[in-house]
């Protein structure tokens, strides 16, 4: 089985260097891509490949590219962005890549650049990732001491800036448009999507936005094509996914699979199945904003599609399992917490409505839950669903919660009962 | 007043943005770096420095979790407090932590030595939990054993 993300990650926490990653075959593609296609035939090689973009949205990476304008008379200058503000709870899939394999990720963004024909592009990196900052440093020092980044890359006549910003800590950043406004200078709230990024961006000139695991894609499907990249996945999406687990299992950790790898598979082969004495309760397939599944769910494909049909969405692919000694409510109240500190404030019903949902889900967990909450609960879930608020926060907050609200019903109720959590005895 | 390597580091960074204000949380960060906090002092020296309104950078600064406005300790300790780290023991860690440094989160031990912080996912899900001193990140910390890692930090 091929595992092109991963194939240079060494042990110990050291990455391959530029001697190293050009040895394994790096920056093979960007010479192939700048010096032996046009822009639009990697864009093409993207779009047949059917990449969609893993920050978990699962956009056709190809057909966001076809949408910025890199005619002559087009505006300039155009930027492109990798978006490493990894925030989503339960997710560390781009932390690993980029201490993995730096290069990869340069790599990919100075042939993703060339496609848009991009004059400037940055990697948005959360503060917390001082590793990886570390790792991101050498490799651009590296990349641009070798010709890749600069002006005329190879004697192509295309040039690329490359420059790391690193940001100052909110769950908001990793939304597209708020990180552009975070990259202006000014607080991460989101704008609005009339305008497509890729007609008016970052400064107001056209902009793309991709996730790290995306562009770390890109060098292979140039170097191998399409049929390739699509073979190596078991779904319609093409390509591999590094996926992850964590809680009470026996070995969690991340892991570099054929797209359309089951949860059962992911759970029990990969992970090892639950920690001795721990029974599955339910888990959350795709980091903190997606819909609990359950044991009758684990034979689905994680592939954005087929995850959609039992009602809940791949994500980030990194499940977080929920077991049958961690009390489901004060799960709940975990996740509302974050969600509620971390609304960026712009629209009224996230900032009103995730605070109230954090405050009534802490008064059941202590005991303290009236009879009609559990309505009340469901009732501000739609409110702050689909159709209401400014951006995704909220929504993604809504999908533990509604989710929960179904399959915890009786826990729910028991300490509505009982007057207390049945779990802290 | 902004000392000249503030401005050098600022006028550095800016070369990065395509204007002055864009460089606002740059700023901010190099400031911190250098005073380990943001004053209301150095906010407005900042301010008048990139040619914005200081009421317009304070809701940057405030915005940003990592943007002090207040005195931290000499170590910043930044306890995951997201679901992973949740389910696999945050409330133990927290715990030790509080009992061992005296303070509360959101404090700074009285020494000045510690200022203890919760944050949202550090991204080590795997190596659960997890919590972050200064640059460093300590994954799957025993919280019997919280001491130990303190220990390194003078």
């Amino acid at each position: 089985m091929e595992k092109p993300l991963t194939k240079n990650f060494l042990p110990n926490g050291a990455f391959p260097d530029l001697a190293a990653y050009e040895l394994a075959g790096g920056y093979q593609a960007l010479r192939q891509a700048l010096t032996r296609m046009t822009p639009a035939e990697v864009t093409q090689a993207v779009t047949d490949s059917n990449l969609r973009g893993r920050g978990g949205a699962g956009f056709p990476t190809g057909r966001k590219w076809s949408s910025m304008p890199i005619g002559a008379g087009a505006p300039r200058p155009r930027y492109l962005v990798a978006n490493a503000d990894e925030m989503e709870p339960g997710t560390f899939k781009d932390r690993l890549l980029i201490e993995g394999d730096p290069h990869q990720l340069i790599e990919g963004m100075i042939v993703s650049a060339y496609a848009v024909q991009a004059d400037v592009a940055y990697i948005f990196l959360r503060a917390e990732y001082t590793r990886a900052a570390q790792c991101l440093r050498q490799a651009i020092a590296e990349a641009y001491g070798a010709g890749y980044l600069g002006g005329n890359i190879l004697h192509s006549g295309y040039g690329l800036e490359l420059y790391l910003h690193i940001s100052a800590g909110r769950y908001m950043c990793g939304e597209s448009s708020a990180l552009m406004n975070a990259l202006e200078g000014r607080r991460a709230t989101p704008r609005d999507k009339v305008l497509r990024s890729t007609d008016s961006g970052l400064w107001g000139k056209p902009t793309v936005v991709n996730n790290v695991e995306t562009f770390c894609n890109v060098p292979h499907i140039v170097t191998h094509g399409a049929a390739w990249y699509k073979a190596l996945s078991r779904s319609a999406d093409g390509g591999t996914k590094i996926y992850g687990a964590s809680g009470k299992i026996k070995r969690p950790g991340a892991w570099e699979l054929p797209m359309g790898t089951t949860i059962r598979e992911l759970l029990e082969e990969h992970a090892g199945g639950m920690m001795d004495g721990f029974a599955l309760r339910a888990l959350l397939p795709g980091g903190a904003s997606t819909e609990f599944v359950l044991d009758e769910h684990l034979d689905v494909a994680m592939d954005f599609d087929s995850v959609q049909k039992v009602g809940s969405r791949m994500g980030t692919g990194t499940l977080v399992v929920l077991d049958d000694r961690t009390c489901p409510v004060g799960m709940l109240r975990n996740l509302e917490h974050f969600f509620a500190q971390e609304s960026c404030g712009w629209c009224t019903p996230c900032r009103e409505g995730l605070p109230w949902i954090e405050h009534v889900l802490a008064a059941i967990e202590e005991g303290r839950g009236e009879a009609g909450d559990l309505d009340m609960l469901a009732r501000q879930a739609k409110f702050l669903g689909p159709g209401y608020t400014f951006c995704a926060l909220a929504p993604g907050a809504m999908e533990p919660l509604t989710s929960g609200l179904k399959y915890f019903r009786e826990d729910f109720e028991r300490h509505i009962g009982e007057r207390r959590c049945p779990w802290r005895g | 007043m902004l000392s000249p390597a503030e401005k050098q580091a600022i006028e550095e960074e800016m070369r990065h943005y395509a204007n002055r204000p864009s460089c606002g949380l740059e700023a901010l960060k190099i400031v911190q770096k250098h005073r380990g906090w943001v004053s209301d002092e150095g906010l407005a020296d900042i301010a008048e420095f990139l040619r914005v309104a200081p009421a317009e950078l304070e809701s940057v600064a405030t915005f940003y979790n990592l943007i002090f406005r207040r005195p931290v300790g000499r170590h910043v300790i930044l306890a995951c407090d997201s679901v992973s780290c949740w389910i696999m023991g945050h409330d133990r860690l927290m715990q030790r932590l509080t009992a061992e440094l005296g303070i509360r989160p959101g404090e700074t031990t009285p020494d000045g030595r510690f200022t203890l912080l919760p944050i949202p996912c550090l991204g080590a899900c795997h190596r659960a939990p997890a919590l972050m001193v200064d640059d460093d990140l300590h994954e799957a910390v025993d919280p019997e054993k919280v001491g130990e890692v303190l220990g390194k930090y003078a």
